[in-house]
């Protein structure tokens, strides 16, 4: 028997949301560990999220959901200054392309208000026009929400796992659980790298939550794999989206959104197609060209301008209208359970709720004293100043005046700060999340070898 | 704090064109050249085999030699060559925004000559579905892995193209040991085979298959399999393979152009310039594959050669001509490069327009008509191949009026 890592709380997940309870229980009287099947954090749902910060004025109301996303926004929008974490303020607007559609928007803002959002505007045609030119032809008019954000969710969700592991979480990737045994005091999760007992268990699995669940007994939920395809175009489309253009649900369905991303593109998407397979990110034939046939009628200009990139991701759908978060007292296990994409923004929330749970069911989670500062993430946001551009910086070291990455002015020292930075990465993948370094409209035609090779040589 | 450059010419990228460009200016003016990787010479620096600088040099060398010999030749004619040099935006007129490790800093030239060539579409801007694995590259990535960093790309691959550039890889592919079971277009035919100038051709012995385009793209961690669909009956197979070379669908590295606010030239995506090479901005020109994606490299430095005379007319009597005419390529022809004629003027660099072809045509005749009147026809002695650059005697435009607008070139 390999050795056993035993802790107060096992939190099962690093994807956004399990990031974020990890950081926070690891700020309290407990020892936390950060179980993560896959070899990084934020490499499954979270890092093919549309990236909006929700003000959760389209949520249920009265939900668990809806309480969580508004409580969610204020959070990470205040920890985002503090950490660095990319986020701008460009606002959505509602297009209603058809009668039905317009008249859905009054109803629209009532539901904001109900769920305490109450800076939503309806405007015109002449003022949707003016306000986004590149749109299509047919605007009715409007529904703006003037607070809708877009984020870098890879920055959060690493900033909360850095900040985690700074307060003394063990953080354990590839550590996939296979198996859980409750016992009277403590729980043991078997996984493929070795064990770990804990008194709790946090189970912020996203995509396997619900097996997991059932692995503890229950039934009470089945994830679906729902795709969603993105298009990502080039940034020099990026002036044809001033504002998250938003589709209003109707009966024809969700529809596409059009919106900027913090990295300076614009993103058209996503699909939405359940799936049986709950691994398969691959894009599909009909999903990217339905996206086109959608963008076409949204933004036509946009479609004459390069794709940057495409890819798909997955959301963790249930049966049930609301997220599924529940505590057992007796078990000493926590579910959450069914976060879909709104997790993003509620992940400091939901973190902030499971504290509470615990603490409601006898379990004192005083905050500790002399926590070490809010880790200050490299910034990627295409909004901030960043290294390629920061006179003092190069001066300081002339590494960050040495671009390696051209299309995205990723420099050679901010490699190497990836590669030498509380959690590094481990492939392609994660440097290019971390550092933008083949995120660019050559995808690797330049410098695909270079960034390759600093990979393997630690950024030298 | 490093001192911001100032020079004669400032020549972004470092490659045939900006090289050639800066060896004949630093004869008579300072002369900048900034390029952003670590050694200047540009794509012939990573297509290590025979076949370039036959026009420019009058001899065949392989693409290292060739971009060695031409950074000497411009640092021997006293041009100020800087890599790891990377020009980010515009700070002002001819005025570049400039990130090194020397510095943040900007560059202003009496003119600038953009320089910066083109890239290959990779995978996602061919909306290619499936995986997203490793293992597939573009030529340029193909090339600097195997001779820029002595890596092995595997070893059965998987070629998308059959143009000059896909040859081009498939010899890359063999010289670091992996195979090349199919070459696939989407075309009817092969292109550029026979036009091929590399002793090795005679010994590639690939598999092409014509009329099929690349459908999927499967595996999750490695490729290893892409799915082919014909092109009219839909059919489909799965090919094995670890390895997929997207190659060819060039598209101009404009961003410099676009943020600067130039005319860019629809059909060719690059600045639209007149014979002499002029962009639409004052004092800035543009030469080499940016212009014209793309030609050999040869021409590309034949172009530095041409832009050069234009430059130093420019700084010797600064004055930007009118609007002149405007010319364009009609289907299928994609585009014409100059697109911008000015009667009276001299002609294009080698005397020659050039004009890319979507279809294959033996001896091609080329009409250039103006006002609904045909104003100038040549028939070709060499056939209309697509996938490669189509030259064509500016005699086809010598009737074109100043005054009598745009001209349209269309095979007759």
């Amino acid at each position: 028997m390999s050795d056993v890592l035993e802790v107060d709380v096992a939190v099962v997940g690093g994807g956004i949301v399990g990031c974020a309870v990890a950081r926070e229980l690891a700020g309290r009287d407990v020892s936390v560990a950060l179980v993560e099947a896959r070899g990084d954090v934020g490499d499954a749902t979270s890092k093919a999220n549309t990236a909006i910060l929700h003000t959760g004025f389209d949520a249920v109301p009265g939900s668990l959901e809806s309480r969580l996303v508004a409580r969610g926004y204020a959070l990470l929008s205040a920890y985002a200054e503090q950490a660095g974490i990319p986020v701008e303020r460009t606002g959505a607007l509602l297009v209603a392309w058809d009668d039905e559609q317009l008249d859905a928007l009054p109803g629209l803002r009532a539901k904001a208000e109900k769920n305490g959002y109450t800076r939503t505007r309806l405007v015109g045609a002449d003022e949707v026009y003016a306000r986004v030119p590149a749109l299509g032809p047919g605007a009715l008019g409007g529904l703006e929400v003037p607070d809708e954000s877009i984020v870098c969710s890879w920055t959060a969700a690493l900033a909360y796992a850095t900040e985690a592991v700074h307060r003394g979480a063990h953080l354990l990737l590839r550590h996939r659980v296979s198996a859980i045994e409750v016992g009277p005091a403590r729980t043991l999760l078997t996984t493929d790298r070795g064990a770990v007992s804990a008194r709790w268990v946090v189970n912020a699995a996203g995509m396997g939550a619900d097996v997991l669940d059932r692995m503890l007994g229950f039934d009470r939920f089945t994830v679906v794999p729902r795709r969603g395809e993105l298009i990502v175009f080039d940034k020099l489309a990026r002036p044809l989206a001033p504002t998250i253009v938003l589709p209003v649900p109707s009966s024809l369905g969700k529809g596409v959104l059009v919106s900027p991303t913090v990295y300076g593109n614009v993103m058209l998407g996503p699909t939405a197609e359940d799936l049986d397979d709950r691994s398969d990110t691959s894009t599909s034939e009909q999903g990217l060209s339905s996206l086109l046939e959608k963008g076409r009628r949204i933004m036509p200009s946009l479609l004459d301008e390069e794709v940057t990139t495409t890819y798909a991701g997955l959301r963790a759908s249930t049966e049930h209208s609301d997220y599924v978060v529940d505590v057992d007292a007796g078990m000493r296990y926590v579910l959450l359970g069914g976060i879909r994409s709104t997790g993003l923004t509620a992940s400091m929330a939901l973190a902030e709720h499971v504290v509470g749970l615990m603490e409601s069911a006898g379990e004192p989670l005083a905050e500790r004293p002399g926590l070490p500062p809010v880790p200050r993430m490299p910034m990627i946001g295409e909004a901030f100043p960043r290294p390629y551009a920061d006179a003092a910086r190069i001066a300081a070291d002339p590494e960050y005046g040495r671009v390696v990455c051209f299309c995205e002015r990723a420099t050679a020292g901010e490699i190497r700060d990836a590669l030498y930075s509380t959690i590094p990465p481990t492939d392609l993948d994660g440097l290019r999340r971390r550092t933008r370094a083949l995120m660019g409209r050559c995808q690797g035609f330049f410098c695909g070898a270079e960034v390759a090779r600093l990979l393997e040589d630690g950024g030298r | 704090m490093t001192a911001d450059v100032r020079a004669d010419v400032v020549v972004v990228g470092g490659g045939p064109a900006g090289l050639t460009a800066a060896a004949d200016l630093a004869r008579t003016c300072r002369v900048v050249v900034l390029d952003r990787e670590q050694q200047a010479g540009g794509i012939p620096r990573h297509s290590d085999h025979p076949g370039y600088g036959l026009r420019d040099l009058r001899r065949v060398l392989s693409g290292p030699e060739y971009a060695r010999r031409l950074v000497a030749a411009a640092q021997d004619a006293g041009a100020d060559v800087r890599t790891g040099w990377t020009v980010t935006g515009w700070a002002g007129e001819r005025t570049l925004e400039v990130t090194s490790p020397a510095g943040r800093l900007t560059a202003t030239g009496g003119a600038v000559v953009l320089a910066t060539g083109a890239r290959e579409r990779a995978r996602p801007a061919r909306l290619v579905a499936g995986d997203r694995p490793a293992g597939v590259l573009t030529t340029g990535q193909l090339q600097q892995l195997v001779h820029l960093q002595h890596r092995s790309p595997g070893t059965r691959a998987v070629v998308v193209g059959s143009e000059l550039v896909s040859w081009s890889a498939v010899l890359t592919l063999r010289e670091a040991g992996c195979r090349t079971v199919l070459m696939t277009t989407d075309r009817p035919y092969g292109e550029a085979y026979a036009g091929l100038r590399m002793p090795a051709s005679a010994g590639l012995r690939v598999p092409l298959l014509t009329r099929a385009r690349v459908a999927r793209v499967v595996g999750r961690e490695q490729v290893e399999a892409v799915e082919l669909e014909e092109v009219g009956t839909g059919r489909r197979r799965t090919v094995e393979c670890d390895v997929v070379v997207f190659t060819g669908g060039w598209i101009p590295d404009h961003e410099l152009v676009r943020l600067g606010g130039l005319d860019l030239d629809p059909a060719t995506l690059g600045p639209r310039v007149d014979p002499a090479l002029r962009t639409s901005s004052d004092g800035v020109f543009a030469a080499g594959n940016l212009v014209h994606p793309v030609d050999t490299a040869d021409v590309c430095a034949l172009d530095g050669r041409h832009v050069a005379a234009a430059v130093r007319r420019w700084l010797e009597a600064p004055r930007q001509p009118g609007a002149g005419v405007e010319l364009a390529a009609e289907p299928p022809l994609r585009w014409v490069a100059p697109s911008v004629w000015r009667p009276g003027e001299p002609g294009p660099a080698r005397g020659r327009l050039l004009l890319w072809p979507e279809e294959r045509v033996l001896a091609p005749v080329l009409v250039a008509v103006q006002g609904g009147r045909q104003v100038g026809r040549v028939r070709l002695p060499w056939p209309a191949v697509p996938g490669r650059v189509l030259r064509v005697p500016s005699s086809l435009v010598s009737g074109v009026r100043a005054d009598a607008g745009p001209v349209r070139i269309a095979l007759g």
